[in-house]
């Protein structure tokens, strides 16, 4: 096991570095540097600092090669939490993303767990009962949740809140909190008005794992030892939960890696409709802006982050099952 | 992409052939090639098989835009911005009585002078005659044939006419759909097109040599997709330079789909090529003196053509989700290309949409064009392997 772990985390440690490297170099795609920006700035009030300008040439090494400025970069990330400067906001981007990155994994991790504990039970019954009323319906919403993008389901859905309730859904907070400091009301407001995007969010993943453990199990279910366990006289529940379903569930726990990308993927669009507080607005913002310093960092957390979990999810699933430690 | 099975596997191909004597059926079975045996199969699955006719209506759209649209997608008549669609009459009252014609009547509006709310009523009085291969806005199709007929139109081409309402300059929603059509349905075409060349040249190599390339290989992939792609989408497209002209754009965001999309090719060429490669047939092929392109070309690639054909139909729908998505953020195609994705960035406003809510249409297309690509998809994939 100990060794595996290793193994599992050494292998993490190349995705981070290329995507620290692919962050950087969003950095430099658009043409001019950050000094040119600041440069121009000044331009246009008026009064050019020289100094100013040679200070955060410096600081980014901007005249020396490439290797150099993404050194001085990842550096200054590491050693002094110093991810740069935002231009818009005119502040240092580590001031920005902390909190706006917590609301993300707060939303992500309901989300995943949202997937889970609809599509088990869901993806069970619909392979157990086949054909039923049931059935068709779970497999229709599942239909439509692979075609309908998240975006577009947000929009409805603040659409119906709009006509019928009058008031526009969005946000994380209702007004009187947004700018209250933590309480547990506050909390309490936060998970009030979490649940809908976080059904938006899990919908596609929702409907893929329900499909996922339906074809499984409908495999399972067929096979010879679970005929001879009937003929047995074993009752019908304990029959499924004893081999079929833990069976079943193994290709399942094996999407949940990919499911943590897909699900930062969703949130961030999902949450530039409903204007929520998580990265997604600000990426945006920023990415509109030419702010490179901030989208870079949004860009390199949210994918270390999923790297993260996805080592997570994967060690959990070595726990699991261990074939898996021993491939 | 999840490994899907549905149920159990099915001994019925002879009902494939029920419509001849049970003696025939087994010998046309015996003697039919492997594309016939599929199509056996593929035709009896109901769902797939009408997907596919969707899937073959949506391309005819898209090549033959001009035709179809009544009008060009910029035409705008201010006056009439959000009008909503025009109810199409058949029937027109003459002296003689009932009369078939088709027709639609014209708006007057009222504006509320505090909230400048415009509030549109029908006007039984302005009627707008409307005609099948009517004379309209000139155009050439394909950029070749000049033409202006138009499949359906006012037979005023100054007059308005909006079967499925107006967006905010009182341009033609309907005329935009289609012309949106071409645009979304070709970028997944392109964007797969572009995966398909670089999953299978480098899902090749990985599955074929293995060793020290595979592993490599493997690791490029995991990282790639280890990345939330929206962000990464986002990061790239944002990075397109304003000044670019709409078509070197278009291939810029094909070239940023692709980027993700060709690891899941490389993924199912890589695994086929893997279990293949000690097959029987393949290294009777190499003892024969076959060479490695030889026996990859002639050998290799037919036996699972049809498994890289369905990963195609499954991926071209993740294409035009990703490039509706972008689009709507305002960093994919911009204006004036029309795309749905574009359409639907109109409908970002919620207060805009309850007094519009038409806007939601080109929703509506892309839905119809993911489910059909799907399901043509998962019909394809299970008629693949028609030996089971």
């Amino acid at each position: 096991m100990g060794g595996y772990f290793i193994r599992r985390t050494l292998y993490a440690i190349p995705a981070m570095l290329v995507i620290s490297f692919v962050s950087f170099l969003l950095i430099q795609l658009p043409p001019g540097t950050f000094a040119d920006t600041v440069a121009a700035e000044m331009m246009e009030s008026a009064s050019v600092n020289e100094d100013a300008i040679r200070a955060i040439e410096e600081r980014y090494g901007l005249n020396q090669p490439l290797l150099v400025q993404y050194w001085k970069w990842m550096s200054g990330i590491i050693l002094r939490g110093d991810f740069g400067q935002s231009f818009i906001w005119n502040r240092p981007v580590a001031s920005l993303i902390w909190e706006r990155l917590g609301y993300t994994l707060i939303l992500t991790g309901c989300a995943f767990f949202f997937v889970i504990l609809v599509s088990v039970p869901i993806g069970i019954y619909s392979a157990v009962r086949q054909h039923s009323v049931g059935d068709y319906i779970a497999t229709t919403l599942g239909f439509l949740g692979l075609a309908v993008p998240g975006f577009l389901l947000a929009l409805i859905l603040m659409y119906l809140g709009f006509r019928y309730f009058g008031q526009s859904i969005g946000g994380f907070f209702s007004p009187e909190f947004a700018r209250a400091p933590w309480s547990w009301a506050k909390f309490g407001d936060l998970m009030s008005h979490v649940w809908m995007p976080m059904i938006v969010v899990g919908m596609e993943g929702t409907t893929s794992l329900i499909r996922i453990i339906r074809a499984n199990l409908l495999d399972e279910l067929l096979k010879p030892y679970v005929v001879t366990a009937r003929a047995k006289g074993l009752s019908e529940l304990r029959l499924l939960f004893k081999y079929p379903v833990r069976l079943s569930l193994i290709p399942f726990v094996a999407t949940l890696g990919w499911m943590l990308p897909m699900l930062v993927s969703g949130a961030t669009i999902v949450s530039v409709v409903m204007s929520l507080p998580t990265t997604g607005p600000l990426l945006l913002r920023a990415l509109m802006g030419q702010d490179m310093y901030l989208a870079a960092s949004f860009i390199m957390l949210l994918s270390v982050l999923t790297v993260i979990g996805t080592l997570i999810s994967d060690v959990l699933l070595a726990i699991l099952d261990p074939r898996i430690r021993f491939h | 992409m999840e490994t899907k099975k549905t149920g159990p596997p099915q001994h019925d191909i002879p009902d494939a052939t029920a419509d001849q004597t049970p003696r025939d059926a087994d010998i046309s079975l015996q003697l039919a090639s492997q594309w016939q045996l599929m199509w056996w199969r593929f035709r009896k699955h109901r769902l797939a098989l009408v997907s596919g006719i969707v899937v073959i209506l949506v391309y005819g759209v898209a090549a033959f835009v001009e035709f179809l649209a009544p009008f060009p997608p910029g035409r705008m008549i201010s006056q009439l911005a959000y009008a909503p669609p025009h109810r199409l009459h058949l029937w027109e009252k003459t002296e003689e009585g009932l009369k078939f014609g088709l027709h639609v009547y014209g708006y007057t509006f009222k504006t509320n002078v505090l909230s400048l709310e415009r509030t549109f009523s029908v006007d039984t009085e302005q009627k707008i005659a409307v005609r099948f291969f009517v004379k309209g806005a000139p155009y050439r199709l394909w950029g070749l044939v000049p033409w202006d007929r138009h499949l359906i139109g006012p037979v005023d081409p100054q007059a308005p006419m909006y079967l499925l309402g107006a967006d905010r300059l009182g341009r033609d929603l309907f005329s935009r759909m289609i012309y949106g059509t071409r645009v979304s349905m070709t970028i997944g075409m392109v964007g797969v097109t572009l995966s398909l060349v670089l999953g299978v040249l480098l899902g090749g190599v990985s599955g074929y040599y293995g060793g020290t390339v595979d592993l490599l290989i493997q690791r490029v992939m995991e990282i790639l997709r280890s990345m939330p792609t929206i962000p990464l989408w986002m990061g790239l497209a944002a990075t397109i330079p304003t000044y670019w002209s709409p078509l070197l754009v278009y291939f810029m965001i094909t070239l940023i789909l692709s980027v993700i999309g060709w690891t899941w090719l490389a993924q199912a060429v890589r695994g086929k090529f893997y279990s293949l490669k000690t097959e029987d047939f393949v290294i009777a092929a190499k003892l024969d003196g076959c060479s490695e392109l030889q026996v990859i070309v002639s050998h290799m690639v037919p036996s699972f053509m049809s498994h890289i054909i369905a990963t195609l139909t499954l991926a071209i729908p993740q294409m035009i989700m990703a490039e509706t998505a972008l689009s709507f953020l305002g960093i994919g195609l911009r204006p004036p290309v029309v795309s749905w994705g574009v359409l639907l960035r109109e409908a970002q406003n919620v207060r805009v949409l309850a007094t519009s809510p038409w806007l939601f249409l080109p929703g509506v297309a892309v839905i119809v064009a993911v489910l059909a690509l799907n399901f043509l998809g998962d019909g394809i994939r299970d008629a693949a392997d028609p030996y089971k």
